[in-house]
């Protein structure tokens, strides 16, 4: 069985960024198909967003973009595509308001959005839509653009195997719907892919389902380059006990924002000032010195029982709790927890990822045709991201990568049924009629996130990468083949499974070489061997795939100076 | 959090339905570890990556109640699998009733207008 649509513009991934995509091509007069392997507006980052969206709209205090890329490219360590950066704080501003007339809803009072002070950033800068509701909010406000505009067509429940490219140009993409199991031909000349990062390739994770790197490793394949890979986030105070459900692990960043909050060892004494910053109460310590100093005391035996650190709100009076967080209290009640009578464990987690698809300031990867956008683009954030960037990066990528696509004059080869199934033959893993008991895709995707979380994870040494880079390469090359799935099944979740982790060995095995290949200590790729961090490493890596092996090289880091009158306005 | 793994020393047993036709289901028993607290979603992500990984259930946002694409029923009453908690003893799962059944757990509650239908021309 095979399905065969047409379009303009073929949108991988409908989260923030794939939903502004579709909009911004749509209103430009594209036809658009949007689809996602969950539902759409479901799946993804942006709807698990709890709080902050960055942007100088300067509604609390006085600021301007020119301010919030300051401090993006500090936090960034060096390795800001500053162009990329530039683009991102400028116009996260216009994108903020344009979600203000759909509707979002961010928190105001007495008629100007309320903006909150996040780590590393010079003022209070960041928009967010109470009660830790910044996700599900906008999540509603695009979901409703996009279903209002005749020009989109939504997919969901459909997994995209490959883009096709013929003759060096996007021709379109296959891929198979989860239900049925059908065939779907996408003939495009353009493609975005816009399905975000990779944070579940790590054993401790706050991502979704889909965050396995299905971005990045449909980019190889294609041809495209990608940059930064070893720079992978790590949230410093993820929840870890007591065992909490129904809420976002990064829950207790809004709550330090909004009431303060203390950061504790196991010995109840606060830490973060022996690791050369200030801390006092106040959390203004940047992420990446954060998790690192969690992980040195845990180390040094100065843990928390579960391996993490104590954080506490004893201190702040209940009626307080209730008038910032609302029904949020109420949610921790029912896990039992009672803040104003016991601190919380919290433990670094994989959460975002600074590395991605190479692109220039219209979105466009080196292969003609072929878009990015939102967190699966890497450059903007160099090696270290600020707080709050992630979802106007979304919007604002999102909405270049849409606008950008729609102007490509591209190829209108079409994809023949001979081209589709030879990738369905590629991707397919051994059918079988019977049902495996273990060894499957889903324990190959669990020992990956081992072997990532304890190798190649928040603190890494020269003979860890080289544990794990050999380990994932005999993962992709021997266990990956053998797996075995049920055949013919209505809703072929297995299937699903098999393609995810064949996508996330390809994509763990570039954070892998990048990470060994950079020797020296920056941002988020902390080497406990190689504490230094070296002039001539400040340069982006580059990944790329050829004969279904990958190759590293560098290239020069982008940066802009400002013109005169941006260098005025930056002067309040 | 991780998403695959379930440690714990407390045991129960999640009756799950099984099969493409709710006149036909069958239902498989999964003995569960589980640590107080967990929930039923950990419980199925849990089986399927170490006992059967043909069981059929939606779920994007692990854990969040965010996706909100993961109810079901539990023992009779629509939750969420996210939210749900383990307890001792037996807990049964059914799909949805309300809805037409894919497979398993899973039911069909992708809205219309987001299904792709072929080009006519």
């Amino acid at each position: 069985m095979t399905m065969r649509v047409k379009t303009d513009v073929f949108i991988v991934g409908a989260g923030g960024a794939g939903m502004y995509a579709a909009v911004s091509a749509a209103r430009e007069g594209a036809d658009v198909i949007l689809a996602d392997k969950s539902l759409i507006s479901r799946g993804g980052s942006t709807i698990m967003a709890q709080m902050t969206t960055a942007a100088a709209v300067g509604h609390e205090e006085p600021d301007h973009w020119t301010h919030h890329l300051a401090d993006t490219i500090e936090a960034g360590r060096g390795l800001c595509n500053e162009e990329l950066s530039a683009i991102l704080c400028e116009e996260a501003v216009d994108r903020i308001l344009e979600m203000d007339e759909w509707k979002v809803g961010w928190a105001r009072k007495d008629g100007r959005m309320t903006q909150v002070m996040a780590p590393g950033h010079q003022v209070k800068r960041c928009c967010y839509v109470d009660f830790l509701n910044t996700g599900p909010a906008v999540a509603r406000a695009l979901r409703g653009e996009v279903a209002q505009r005749d020009g989109i067509r939504r997919a969901s429940g459909l997994c995209v195997v490959d883009v096709v490219v013929k003759d060096g140009q996007v021709a379109g993409a296959v891929a198979f719907d989860v239900e049925s199991g059908e065939t779907v031909i996408v003939e495009s000349p353009t493609v975005i892919l816009a399905a975000g990062g990779l944070t579940r390739l790590y054993q401790r994770n706050s991502a979704s389902l889909n965050m396995g790197g299905d971005a990045y490793a449909l980019a190889l394949r294609a041809g495209a380059a990608l940059i930064d890979m070893e720079f992978v986030q790590f949230f410093p105070i993820g929840h870890l006990a007591p065992r909490l459900v129904g809420m976002d692990p990064i829950m207790w960043d809004p709550f330090r924002y909004k009431l303060g909050g203390r950061l504790l060892n196991g010995d109840m004494g606060e830490f973060i000032e022996s690791y050369g910053e200030q801390d006092g109460g106040v959390y203004t310590v940047k992420r990446d010195v954060a998790s690192y100093a969690i992980i040195k005391e845990v180390e040094a035996g100065r843990g928390s029982p579960h391996g993490g650190a104590w954080l506490s709100f004893e201190h702040i009076p209940e009626d307080q709790l209730k008038e910032a967080f609302g029904p949020v209290i109420g949610k921790l009640a029912r896990n039992n927890i009672d803040l104003t009578k016991q601190p919380i464990e919290v433990s670094p987690i994989a959460h975002y990822h600074m590395g991605g698809i190479r692109v220039d300031a219209q979105m466009r990867t080196d292969v003609p045709g072929l878009f990015a956008a939102g967190e699966a683009v890497g450059g903007a954030n160099g090696a270290n991201r600020l707080s709050g960037n992630a979802i106007p990066e979304a919007f604002v990528f999102g909405d270049r990568a849409g606008r950008f696509a729609v102007s490509h004059k591209g190829s209108h080869a079409g994809v023949t049924d001979a081209e589709a199934e030879a990738v369905m033959a590629q991707a397919k893993p051994a059918m079988t009629a019977k049902k495996k008991p273990d060894g499957g895709a889903m324990a190959l995707m669990r020992d990956l996130q081992k072997t990532m979380w304890e190798e190649v994870g928040l603190i890494r040494t020269a003979e860890t990468i080289e544990s794990a880079l050999g380990k994932v390469r005999s993962m992709r090359s021997d266990a990956l083949p053998q797996i075995a799935v049920e055949a013919d099944t209505p809703f072929n979740q297995a299937l699903q499974d098999w393609c995810d982790v064949r996508n996330g060995l390809l994509c763990a095995e570039s954070v892998v070489l990048s990470a060994s290949n950079r020797k020296e200590s920056r941002g988020a790729h902390q080497m406990e061997d190689i504490p230094e961090t070296s002039p001539e490493f400040e340069k982006n890596q580059v990944i790329t795939m050829k004969d279904g092996e990958l190759h590293s090289g560098w290239q020069d880091v982008k940066r802009i100076s400002y013109t005169l009158e941006e260098k005025k306005a930056a002067v309040l | 959090m991780s998403d695959t793994d379930l440690t714990g020393t407390n045991r129960m047993t999640l009756r799950v339905a099984r099969g493409a036709d709710r006149e036909d289901r069958r239902y498989d028993e999964f003995e569960v570890p589980y640590e107080d607290g967990a929930s039923v979603l950990d419980a199925l992500v849990w089986i399927r990556t170490n006992c059967d990984d043909t069981i059929a259930f939606r779920y994007s946002c692990i854990n969040a109640n965010a996706c909100k694409e993961c109810m079901l029923l539990v023992d009779g009453k629509i939750d969420y699998a996210c939210t749900a908690r383990l307890g001792d003893g037996t807990m049964t799962l059914d799909p949805l009733a309300n809805k037409r059944l894919i497979r398993d757990l899973v039911t069909d509650i992708v809205p219309p207008k987001e299904r792709l239908d072929a080009d006519s021309d």
